[in-house]
């Protein structure tokens, strides 16, 4: 009796969870809540994005107002993140130039993942030359020096750039363009292994006799199953983009002064350290903050996107 | 055990095609880049018109795009790297003179990342989730989150400004002789070099310890216990060597982000390596400068692919052979 009992009572509370269907996305999040460290990067992340996006709403004062009289003050009540050497709010400066910085970031993994996961898709479903072919161009592109091509493409279009579609947009739409077209290889990579081990499961083998198209196959059955590391990949993507226009701003090539993006004021700030290092803390600290953020979601990520993975 | 010579000339002759395709890429991006690169002397408007065109043709301006990236190739190959704008000096000799101290810094920056990822990333892996572990993989998370530029202006903040420990403006016209030349010396490259090895040693303790702990499980480590080994002798020579294989892989895949590390460094610490040397060549428009340090940093990528490579075979021997 008690042997029959047994798997009753063990069946009772899955009987309860059966009555309630768990979709995707909330097994997922179940999954991604237990990462506690992933959590608080979720967490510190949204303050920062919501910040930068309601913030200059609230922190009405303006970005580039000069103001001699207020140079180089450390953070107090009417600044709070301090003054630079002009006088500008420090606070304002870095809530306007957090919007620039995070659009980077965003606009640059989209570039890479879409890029990456064409190229891996038409590679993993094409053998041969074409296969050979796109993966001998991934691995180049591995092996290019990036920083230095960075900064040499930069170094040749901006000019021309600048006068086709304005200053400010130039530059955001080169230096997006240049970052994410750097970094799509990874996710190129991931696709293709991919797709070369899905497409001989017997699930898409099942599309194949009911006379599924090529198209219909990748659409429906490959591609949906093979996003999990590419999103994954495309999260740290984020960060190591908003790291890259970080660094080209750091070097004086990236944005103008009139953009304060976090590398912008850090470059500013980086000859004035013994004076008012203050002024090159709050910029650093947000991009690492940030940063390391992304960096534990991609990690939460991981495990929730792979059931198989056993969360110790 | 020996290493066949067939397998690294193999490799060699591999590495050859990537070199000629990056040497198109650069090409391609500079002949697709609007305006004369050479600009500077060909729409001179004290040069006359006449003298202008005669320079284009002399320069080979007007030719087809490939007869031009074949001639910029053989140019390139034959050491005739063409002369500094800026400097007033042949570009080759201006490399030459600061690739010595970039690969000083980078190097030692290498060792110092490797001598604390090997053991850290190890020691967490024979005890996963221990509180070594924990603190360990918190310490990585932090330590490739910080931007390298970062890393330097708080190194100098606390070292240079704080406490006045260090300089923080690399000079290499030291005047002290004996003991205090080399000392002067060290004290000036310790930060930058800390700068470069925290970033790598972060990422590096992360792939040991996840290389280590899947070695650790595998049975032959178990028999290796059982018959009694000392447990260093099983660490270091069974769990070790076999977890660097898939280490030396991803290594290699980082090796752009390293030079793109020191190119940052340098500009911090205002070391006179070519990676400050390339910032100085774009800020003054010095453009055979910057193709030629471009074009280095990408022969030394490939080199340090090729070492990876070889390194590779050497340490699982079953790749020559396959």
């Amino acid at each position: 009796m008690t042997a029959t009992l047994s798997p009753v009572s063990a069946d009772a509370p899955l009987e309860a969870v059966r009555t309630k269907p768990i979709s995707l996305a909330r097994d997922i999040w179940r999954r991604f809540k237990r990462h506690r460290l992933a959590l608080a990067g979720l967490v510190i992340l949204l303050v920062i994005v919501v910040g930068v996006i309601i913030g200059p709403w609230l922190w009405t004062v303006p970005i580039n107002e000069i103001d001699f009289g207020a140079r180089l003050k450390p953070p107090s009540l009417k600044h709070p993140f301090g003054t630079d050497d002009l006088g500008q709010d420090l606070l304002a400066r870095m809530l306007y130039g957090g919007r620039i910085s995070m659009a980077v970031g965003l606009a640059a993994m989209l570039i890479a993942v879409v890029f990456g996961t064409i190229i891996g898709a038409i590679a993993g479903m094409s053998r041969g030359i074409v296969d050979t072919a796109l993966m001998w161009l991934t691995d180049l592109f591995l092996s290019l020096p990036q920083l230095p091509l960075l900064l040499l493409i930069i170094y040749l279009f901006r000019d021309s750039l600048k006068k086709i579609v304005g200053p400010e947009v130039g530059v955001f739409v080169m230096v997006v363009i240049v970052i994410g077209g750097f970094r799509w290889m990874p996710v190129a990579r991931l696709v293709r292994a991919q797709f070369l081990s899905l497409r001989e499961k017997e699930f898409v083998e099942a599309a194949r006799a009911l006379g599924a198209s090529r198209t219909r196959q990748v659409a429906r059955h490959i591609l949906p199953n093979a996003l999990g590391p590419v999103i994954v990949a495309g999260t740290n993507d984020v960060a190591a983009a908003i790291i890259a226009e970080s660094t080209l701003s750091f070097l004086g090539l990236g944005f103008p002064p009139d953009i304060p993006t976090w590398g912008r004021v850090l470059f500013d700030a980086k000859e004035y350290l013994d004076i008012a290092p203050y002024w090159a803390l709050f910029p650093g600290m947000l991009i690492f903050l940030t940063v390391l953020s992304i960096s534990y979601i991609g990690d939460g990520l991981r495990d929730a996107l792979d059931p198989r993975r056993v969360l110790g | 055990m020996t290493l066949s010579g067939t397998y690294v000339l193999r490799r060699v002759l591999i590495a050859l095609p990537s070199l000629l395709g990056i040497s198109v890429v650069l090409f391609t991006v500079l002949a697709l880049a609007p305006g004369d690169p050479f600009g500077d002397i060909v729409s001179n408007p004290n040069i006359p018109a006449e003298v202008a065109a005669n320079l284009r043709k002399k320069f080979g301006m007007d030719d087809p795009v490939m007869i031009r990236y074949f001639r910029w190739l053989l140019a390139m190959l034959q050491g005739d790297w063409g002369f500094s704008f800026a400097s007033r000096i042949n570009v080759d000799t201006l490399i030459l003179q600061r690739l010595p101290t970039t690969l000083l810094v980078v190097g030692s920056s290498q060792v110092l990342a490797l001598l604390i990822a090997l053991p850290v990333g190890v020691y967490a892996a024979t005890r996963p989730y221990s509180l070594f572990d924990q603190v360990a993989n918190t310490l990585t998370f932090v330590g490739f989150s910080l931007p390298t530029f970062f890393t330097g202006l708080m190194l100098i903040l606390v070292f240079s400004i704080q406490l006045d420990w260090l300089p923080f403006v690399y000079r290499a016209d030291i005047t002290s002789t004996g003991w205090h030349f080399y000392w002067d010396h060290f004290k000036q490259t310790i930060m930058p070099v800390m700068v470069l090895a925290l970033f790598q040693a972060a990422s590096w303790t992360r792939y040991v310890r996840s290389a280590a702990l899947d070695v650790v499980k595998l049975d032959y480590v178990t028999t290796a216990r059982s018959k009694g080994l000392k447990e260093s002798v099983v660490v270091l020579k069974h769990v070790v060597r076999n977890a660097m294989i898939p280490v030396v892989t991803l290594v290699a895949l980082q090796v752009p982000a390293i030079f793109g590390g020191a190119i940052v460094t340098e500009q911090i610490f205002r070391v006179p390596g070519i990676g400050s040397l390339l910032i100085s060549a774009i800020l003054a428009n010095d453009t055979p400068v910057i193709m030629a340090v471009t074009f280095v940093f990408s022969c030394l990528v490939i080199f340090f692919n090729l070492l990876a490579d070889i390194l590779y075979a050497w340490l699982d021997p079953r790749i020559a052979l396959s």
